[in-house]
């Protein structure tokens, strides 16, 4: 049904309010149900064998003392998840990835499965299995991998719409406009540069986990901590061979997902667990197994170059970016090049994604998937250009700033955008003029993101009391429940207290897209306006049933239904209304269905101040300022929650997160101990300014506001710490012996010079 | 008769244009009509795609209108995290 989703400028008494959360007693006192929290009579253990190599035929899998042990209710390998995908090479990428067939990709690919009556006997029988591994040779390098001697990691894989032999190089992908060649001849000064950056995790404090339970009718549950109920349902019910329907998937509460929980790992094992057992099984990856074999972010290697004018001006720019996939094809580094430049104005530009396959886990997305490293890049080398130009990097970027009109790098014209708004906010900041100390040392960057839309539903039940349910169906990763709790109650004109928002389960709401790209307050919301208005209409109908007129001369105001029509007629109530609804026609709800396209882009500009140990080169982030457009904040503690985060994990990025592989390509580090992510101690309170530029395509001008924050922290601290030590740092993370290196190498190259 | 500008991939299934005179006043309208007239780029179409028009990225609404004059511009169709 198609709605005029416009921006109106509505005037709020609720929305913009910080009312309190509706999962906080929950959640800190325990009783938040989260993935591994649900229980069943019978319920059987499923544990993974995971394969110790990085690239391995598997000439054999012998499963039968495994399935003599007692205890051991079933065993499975491919063989019982046969390929249903029908020629879907995306659905085969993940049923391959769900289970190794024939061959494991990756250390830490699963290659069999048990499900038994305890997790002690479940991890014995781990131990039956015996696999016949041959071990191939590996690549878990990007550069490496696209080297034309490299490892063949999947052999059917060609670059896309090039014929020609196997290959790791599986996109290329090129935006862009303008004649960059002409406009480097147009430039005074040329820098270019180099970068890295590693492999990250996404790093969500709950692991993977869920309940399966398969019937033998053929009838399926599961209960699963996801991002996206729907498409955990759709994918695992296609993989199984099931009609969509007979699979109710129940999504739990998410102990953070940013990505992570987009795509399907241990679910689909589980419910063919649970198939062969004919038992419900819970299966909970360890922090191990969540590290070595479910969605990091890509590993990069980016060359840049830059040509500008003496007077500041951008004449040309050009990206190459690799990006590595893990063992599957992605979408990950034209992502990147899409969004490498979209801050900027440049009339000659082009961007070259490469999409590579190495010998790692299948990387999934991670919060605003693929613009962070190529931010990183970008913002670096404009930061250098500023310097060598003697402008105020801020000033720089303004001058150089996309702006209503603009024809992004990635093709589209912008209309109103915000970048502009948060640098001219940052150059006003207190932040840009505070004193720095000794060792200390400043750095800003930009971040942009595209945010999205999509499928959404909402219900909004209107009880006898006058008190609403309103169901939804994208999960609430971040808040979204009081926000669209603020939403119904602004809409019906009733307390925020008066509104309860629950995560439907599959079969109770229609589909829904899963909530990534910043899509849940924006399109729920979106869904909610609608549904409350829909209500509202019936609510109309009703009270005109009451007085006898006709519906079009009574209007709602305030929770009160208020014939204009001339008469003594008391307005009535939404309670009132709902009490009395048994007699005007019965239950009273509002149901919406739409495609919220039209999210509107987003930008952000960070500051952040670090403290460098010069002997050990340790860094500590000592002051940090998010700036970034928000669309209306709905619920502004919120927004801060997403920009704080955004930066929290940013900052980790920068300074310490990375997979360290060995010799062997097995993953070394999979766990927090020796997988660094920032805990409170080690960092500053990250202060936020939310700037609220409408979105004219929604109603209440509401942008996605979850991801860009994570865009612009690895370059602003990678300016921050360059500027404290005085050498560009170039690779990802800045771990102390990163920073030591550079200084000596600097050093050396200084003595040399002298 | 709008200039469709075509990036990345779906260049290469029109040998290398950058974009592709289509008629259409909405999307639905627009991506019939490339099915039809070019079969190459509607295989690649179907495996995702975002039709930007005057800037606004539309993922999954066929029914957005496609007013005289637009920017129209097909891209990859991208998730988020």
């Amino acid at each position: 049904m198609k709605h005029d989703s416009k921006f109106t400028n509505q005037k709020f008494k609720l929305v913009g309010t910080r009312v309190t959360r509706p999962d906080g007693v929950d959640k800190v006192t325990g009783r938040a149900l989260y993935g591994a929290d649900t229980f069943a009579p019978g319920q059987l253990v499923g544990v993974i064998l995971r394969s110790p190599h990085a690239h391995a035929k598997i000439r054999s899998i012998n499963t039968k003392r495994a399935e003599k042990l007692k205890g051991v209710k079933a065993v499975i390998t491919s063989a019982d998840l046969p390929d249903l995908t029908n020629g879907d090479s995306e659905l085969y990428d993940t049923l391959e990835n769900c289970m190794a067939r024939g061959k494991a990709l990756y250390d830490g690919h699963a290659v069999a499965a048990v499900a038994a009556s305890d997790a002690e006997t479940a991890r014995k029988a781990l131990k039956l299995i015996k696999v016949d591994y041959k071990i191939l040779p590996h690549v878990t390098d990007v550069d490496e991998a696209m080297k034309p001697d490299a490892p063949i990691v999947q052999p059917r894989v060609k670059t896309k719409d090039k014929p020609g032999k196997p290959t790791n190089l599986s996109l290329v992908s090129t935006y862009g406009h303008g004649d960059v060649d002409a406009g480097f001849e147009q430039a005074d000064v040329v820098i270019e540069k180099s970068y890295q950056t590693e492999q990250v995790h996404q790093g969500y404090i709950e692991p993977h986990a869920c309940l399966a339970s398969m019937g033998p009718d053929g009838k399926g549950e599961l209960w699963v901590t996801t991002q996206g109920q729907f498409a955990y349902r759709n994918t695992c019910a296609s993989l199984l061979g099931m009609e969509i329907s007979q699979l109710k998937v129940t999504s739990s509460e998410i102990g953070g997902g940013f990505g992570g929980k987009t795509h399907v790992w241990a679910e689909p094992v589980a419910l063919a667990l649970s198939r062969k057992a004919n038992r419900p099984v819970k299966l909970v990856m360890s922090r191990e197994e969540v590290f070595r074999a479910s969605g990091p972010a890509s590993s990069t290697s980016i060359d840049i170059k830059l040509g500008a004018t003496r007077d500041g001006r951008i004449v040309a720019a050009h990206a190459a970016l690799r990006y590595s996939g893990g063992a599957f094809p992605g979408i990950w580094a034209e992502i990147g090049a899409m969004a490498a430049w979209a801050c900027y104005d440049i009339k000659n530009v082009q961007s070259v994604g490469y999409d590579v396959i190495v010998n790692r886990p299948k990387v999934a997305a991670y919060r605003a998937p693929s613009a962070p490293m190529a931010g990183f890049a970008v913002e670096s080398t404009l930061t250098l250009m500023a310097d060598e130009l003697g402008i105020n990097p801020v000033d720089f970027r303004l001058k150089n700033a996309a702006r209503e009109g603009t024809r992004a790098s990635y093709g589209p014209t912008y209309g109103p955008i915000g970048i502009a708004a948060t640098l001219e906010a940052v150059k006003k900041h207190p932040h840009m003029r505070a004193r720095l100390g000794k060792n200390q040392g400043r750095g800003m960057a930009c971040g942009f993101w595209f945010n999205f839309g999509g499928q959404t539903c909402a219900d909004l039940a209107i009880g006898v009391d006058g008190t609403v349910a309103l169901s939804v169906g994208t999960i609430d990763v971040g808040g979204a429940r009081a926000s669209l709790s603020l939403i119904a109650a602004e809409e019906l004109g009733i307390p925020y207290e008066q509104v309860r928002c629950n995560i439907a389960d599959t079969a109770s709401l229609g589909h829904n897209d899963m909530t990534d790209g910043s899509r849940g307050t924006f399109s729920t919301g979106m869904s909610t306006i609608f549904a409350a208005r829909d209500a509202i209409k019936q609510l109309r109908e009703r009270a005109a049933k009451v007085w006898g007129i006709n519906a079009k001369n009574v209007t709602w105001k305030d929770g009160k239904a208020i014939a204009s029509s001339k008469g003594e007629r008391k307005s009535l109530t939404l309670k009132e209304l709902a009490e009395s609804s048994a007699n005007t026609g019965g239950p009273i709800s509002g149901h919406n269905q739409v495609v919220a396209d039209g999210a509107g882009v987003s930008f952000a500009s960070h500051i952040c101040d670090v403290e460098v140990d010069p002997e050990t080169g340790g860094t500590k982030v000592v002051r940090y300022t998010v700036v970034q457009d928000a669309g209306k904040a709905v619920h502004p503690d919120y927004v801060e929650g997403q920009f704080q985060g955004g930066a929290a994990q940013g900052i980790g990025w920068a300074l310490n997160e990375e997979y360290v592989y060995g010799d062997d390509g097995r993953v070394q580090n999979a766990g927090f101990l020796d997988y660094r992510i920032p805990v409170c101690s080690d960092l500053p309170f990250i202060d936020t300014q939310i700037l609220e530029i409408p979105n004219p395509n929604h109603p209440y001008g509401i942008r996605g506001v979850g991801e860009t924050s994570i865009v612009p922290p690895l370059a602003a601290v990678a300016n921050a710490v360059s500027n404290a030590v005085g050498v560009r740092m170039t690779h990802l993370p800045m771990s102390p012996p990163r920073i030591l290196a550079a200084i000596n190498s600097s050093r050396e190259e200084q003595a040399l010079a002298s | 008769m709008p200039d469709v500008e075509l990036f990345a991939g779906l260049r290469d299934a029109v040998a290398g244009a950058k974009s592709v005179q289509v008629e259409g006043t909405t999307i639905r309208e627009l991506l019939q009509n490339i099915a039809r007239e070019y079969p190459s780029l509607h295989k690649r179409i179907e495996q995702g795609i975002a039709v930007a028009i005057d800037g606004n990225i539309y993922r999954d609404d066929w029914d957005q209108q496609i007013s005289e004059g637009a920017e129209v511009v097909l891209l990859s169709r991208i998730a988020g995290g």
